[in-house]
């Protein structure tokens, strides 16, 4: 287990550390100390390695990850795990807004709260929330699932195409061309994955949950959807 | 745009380090504001006076101004230098002489008045702007600081933040306003002046016009939601305390944190992490279009 | 003479106001309930470049030989951060346009032609493909705000990454595919069912101000280990303030698109009545830079409206580093020929009017994605068009620089200039043909 303390070294020469590594080295394990709010710590990783970052994160923190799972013991600013391939970024703390921005793949797990924009324009990111989430999450997105363990803000799921939400909590509101869907038994076993590899226990019942998608009445321009431009 | 920071302090013992910890959050915002800084101290009050927080050019020679303002008073003039700015306590019921006597100085700017409260803000990067007027050396039981990088108005000393609203009010800004022209020129048939082409500049005014008309200032942030338009984090200073508020986008970023000794504001994380016990606080964001108040006691 | 002939016959009088094009659209509003989209540029006249002349040597000035004595052309983008910065043999690269709004065929000709005079080509709002990665020696990944096709394997593939904030036709809107174009390939790489009308997000997902930008922009360095040059691209609307702030988020270059610059598709009140033209935002944006002590090493590229090599040196005598076509190259490759011209009125249109890029049904293969039509383009036959045409404005800018005594087509400058009319001359700064005056500036020698 390596650590970086980045109260002496730059977050330019962790990345550059990180990027550096090879397929099959064994250089794994990573412990980052004193993050102190920083942006951009652990971006653009490309090998399957274990991260842990001991504080809190600034933005974009774990942004463009590949195969690696990282780690925040602490809170997350703007964009954490934006644009995410694959792998895991886990949040211990809060994250703050876009949350998974454009997301791809992978899991992005917050134990705490999301806020804003939670997952906009998600292009196949899974994200777990365990609190709740604020306004205009799930804006525009396109692929993957979203689940809130608490409420979701207002406009959720605005101008939605084909990602799916769940949600167990209250919904202040739904967006455009977002709405309710019936709860069948695929989408709990889809749930009940989902809640496992969030390390969520089996005391949650994926029957509490509500599930939201698009009512696909956007997807050609026509006169008589004015209202929702 | 900008980077803002605000500290409230419940614990009196820390008082003295005010002005430290302000200049400490106010350092990692210098990158996203690196034109000009300034910064509102609420610090102790002279009972009966009033404190003018002036800026005067550079080589300016200030005894004329100083020998004006003590004929005006009628008494000894308690001041203090800052660099570019002088602190001047006034009988507050010599503030109308005083006025007048300013008024013979036009390259002399009020940049703030109040029982408690400082303004000083100028060109240049936050940290030299910080050193420049010793801000870690001052005290007081909440202040609020600003870092800027103009967007469509220039960088002077008069566009910087803070920006007045009435006496012991100060606004901060970081976002940008839409139709901040158009309500300019409804203050302006109110009877307000402006100084700049600045947005913020309007939005204090805008307060200004609605606590003058009666309203609270929970009432003025709250109407500045339906009226003004565009993205803003407001953080506006007052004798008591703070108040912040989101517009309902709230694109712009804002966290707050809050522990037994204090309440503060900051654009970014990294503004907080010195901040005493950050590691226990509660820390969250404010939710959009809500006003939020904190209040000395 | 009876009563009735000592009346005078009025001939009919159309109105300008309610001229044919405005009644036209009137009616097509009242018979479809949705607001005309098509592509391009800001068609109707605008001040442009054709208002500005070139002094060109007589006894004060000397000019340079044709051939034999060197007029060079190259220009290095990025080099004020970046490790890798971008060199280029000609000042005149590839807008951005999209593998979607492009068929794939179109996009490998640009690549060709591009390479072969050693300039760069750019991304679109679609992602990277691999015939364009492969075609183009210079490859610019464009990040919008859709993201769409965004990954970090192409972004360190790229050799220079652009924010995109906005462009000329559109500033302050977001990028337009319809579903006739939203093929299975399309589809795939945007994330998005095959069929649909794609609608897409006009500010960024993840910042929003310069200040936010400047901390994205930092991102996107470290994740490509600070190699690559980062452009930041706008739309000419306010672009002192615009250039000034891109600048102090960290940009490595500026690129300017006036409004003459295209699109694949949007509102046509959006092209012709948001943004100002291109000649108009040139100033300003190198204002901001000699201001700011960054003219030159902040490195700007003007695109909307470049046609001939005039337009490209005008463009540099006015401050830009580089100049950037998007239409210009479409045309080069074959769009709007006449020689399609039966094609053309099938569609109700004519060679050199047909802008309904969006519908997909283009006859030349370039702005289609159906594959029968996609196939008449022959890339490589393209791409040497377009290798002509790159090459015939780079002699045409070298031909004019000479005539100013320039031995470096950098060394234009706005004093080689005058105006032919008061409108050009204010927007461009420069003195009215054969007087002094520069409209709303003091009169100087």
């Amino acid at each position: 287990m390596l650590a970086v303390d980045l109260a002496h070294s730059s977050v330019r020469e962790l990345n550059a550390t990180l990027h550096r590594l090879a397929p099959g080295g064994n250089e794994t394990h990573w412990r980052v100390l004193n993050p102190r709010g920083q942006h951009a710590v652990a971006v653009g990783i490309e090998q399957p390695v274990l991260v842990e970052i001991e504080g809190h994160v600034g933005y974009y923190c774990g942004g463009m990850n590949k195969l690696a799972t990282v780690i925040v013991s602490g809170n997350a600013g703007q964009g954490v795990a934006e644009n995410m391939m694959s792998g895991k970024v886990w949040v211990k703390g809060d994250a703050s807004q876009a949350a998974g921005a454009t997301g791809c793949g992978g899991l992005l797990v917050i134990d705490g709260n999301a806020s804003a924009r939670c997952g906009i324009s998600m292009k196949g990111i899974d994200i777990v929330v365990k609190g709740s989430v604020g306004h205009l999450s799930a804006f525009m997105a396109q692929a993957g699932n979203l689940v809130v363990l608490e409420d979701a803000g207002e406009a959720l799921g605005d101008s939605i195409y084909e990602a799916q939400l769940y949600v167990r909590g209250k919904v202040h509101g739904l967006g455009a061309d977002c709405i309710e869907k019936p709860l069948e038994e695929a989408h709990k076993a889809n749930l009940r994955r989902l809640l496992d590899a969030a390390g969520v226990n089996g005391s949650v019942d994926v029957g509490e949950f509500r599930r939201y998608g698009s009512a696909r009445k956007l997807y050609h321009f026509h006169v008589d959807n004015i209202g929702n431009y | 745009m900008c980077g803002i920071a605000g500290l409230f302090l419940k614990d009196r013992k820390l008082e003295g380090d005010l002005g430290a910890m302000l200049a400490g959050m106010l350092s990692p915002l210098n990158d996203r504001g690196p034109d000009s800084a300034g910064f509102a101290v609420y610090g102790a009050e002279m009972p009966g006076h009033l404190k003018f927080t002036l800026r005067v050019p550079q080589l300016f020679d200030v005894e004329p101004l100083l020998k004006g303002l003590r004929e005006a008073v009628g008494a000894p003039l308690a001041h203090r230098h800052h660099d570019t700015h002088i602190v001047a306590s006034i009988p507050a019921d010599r503030e109308a002489p005083a006025r007048r006597a300013l008024q013979a100085f036009p390259e002399v700017t009020i940049v703030g008045c109040g029982r408690r409260m400082e303004i000083f803000k100028e060109v240049g990067r936050p940290d030299d702007v910080s050193r420049r007027f010793g801000l870690k050396r001052m005290t007081g039981t909440h202040a609020i600081g600003h870092t800027r990088m103009a967007t469509e108005s220039a960088v002077t000393t008069n566009g910087a933040h803070p920006f007045t609203t009435d006496e012991d009010q100060c606004l901060v800004h970081n976002g940008s306003l839409s139709n901040h022209n158009a309500v300019r020129r409804e203050l302006i048939k109110q009877g307000l002046s402006f100084q700049t082409e600045n947005d913020t500049e309007v939005a204090a005014g805008f307060i200004t016009a609605k606590l003058r008309g009666g309203c609270s200032l929970r009432q003025a942030m709250e109407s500045s939601l339906g009226s003004l338009d565009g993205f803003y984090t407001f953080v506006i200073g007052t004798k008591a305390g703070f108040g912040v508020l989101r517009d309902p986008i709230a694109c712009k970023p804002a966290v707050m944190a809050e522990t037994e000794q204090l309440v503060a504001f900051g654009t970014e994380y990294r503004a907080l992490v010195d901040l005493p016990r950050i590691e226990s606080a509660k820390v969250w964001e404010p939710a959009p279009a809500i006003v939020y108040q904190w209040e000395l006691h | 003479m009876t009563s009735q002939s000592r009346w005078i016959h009025t001939p009919p009088r159309k109105s300008a106001t309610f001229d044919e094009a405005s009644v036209a659209e009137i009616r097509r509003a009242a018979a479809t309930g949705l607001y005309d989209i098509r592509g391009g540029g800001a068609k109707r006249k605008l001040p442009h470049f054709d208002d500005l002349l070139f002094l060109g040597a007589s006894i004060s000035r000397y000019p340079l030989e044709g051939y034999r004595e060197k007029c060079a052309t190259d220009v290095t983008i990025g080099s004020r951060y970046a490790k890798a910065p971008i060199k280029l043999k000609i000042p005149i690269t590839i807008a951005g346009m999209s593998f979607g709004s492009l068929s794939a065929q179109a996009k490998e000709a640009l690549g060709r032609g591009a390479s072969a005079v050693g300039t760069s080509t750019t991304t679109g709002d679609g992602g990277m493909t691999q015939e364009e990665r492969r075609h183009s020696s210079v490859l610019v990944y464009q990040l919008l705000p859709s993201r769409y096709g965004m990954n970090p394997d192409d972004l360190r593939k790229a050799d220079a990454i652009e924010v995109v904030v906005g462009q000329g036709a559109k500033p302050g809107g977001g990028g337009m595919l319809l579903g006739q174009k939203i093929s299975k390939r399309v589809a795939e790489m945007r994330v998005l069912p095959e069929g649909i009308d794609q609608r897409s997000a006009s500010r960024h997902p993840d910042w929003t101000g310069p200040d936010d930008l400047e901390i994205k922009i930092q991102e996107l360095r470290e994740i490509t280990d600070w190699m690559k040059p980062i452009y930041i691209k706008v739309g000419a609307s306010r672009p002192y303030y615009d250039t000034m702030l891109a600048v102090k988020s960290g940009a490595d270059a500026v690129v300017l698109d006036g409004m003459q610059g295209g699109t694949a598709a949007t509102q046509e009140v959006f092209i012709e009545h948001v943004g100002i033209p291109t000649l108009a935002a040139i100033p300003p944006a190198v204002q901001a830079l000699q201001e700011l002590g960054m003219h030159r090493k902040v490195q700007l590229i003007v695109s909307g409206g470049i046609r001939n090599g005039a337009d490209v040196a005008k463009a540099l005598a006015l401050g830009a580093d580089a100049v950037s076509i998007g239409t210009a190259a479409l045309v080069a490759l074959g769009d709007n020929d006449p020689h399609l011209e039966d094609e053309y009125r099938a569609l109700g249109t004519t060679a050199g009017a047909y802008d309904d890029w969006h519908e997909g049904r283009d006859p030349a293969g370039i702005t289609t994605q159906d594959p029968v039509l996609a196939s008449r383009l022959d890339p490589v036959v393209a791409g040497h068009k377009l290798a002509n045409y790159l090459s015939v404005l780079a002699l045409e800018t070298q031909t004019i620089a000479r005539a100013c005594g320039k031995s470096h087509v950098h060394n234009l400058e706005p004093e080689d200039l005058v105006a032919l009319t008061v409108e050009a001359a204010a927007m461009a700064r420069v003195p009215l043909a054969g007087t002094n005056w520069i409209p709303g500036r003091s009169e100087t020698k």
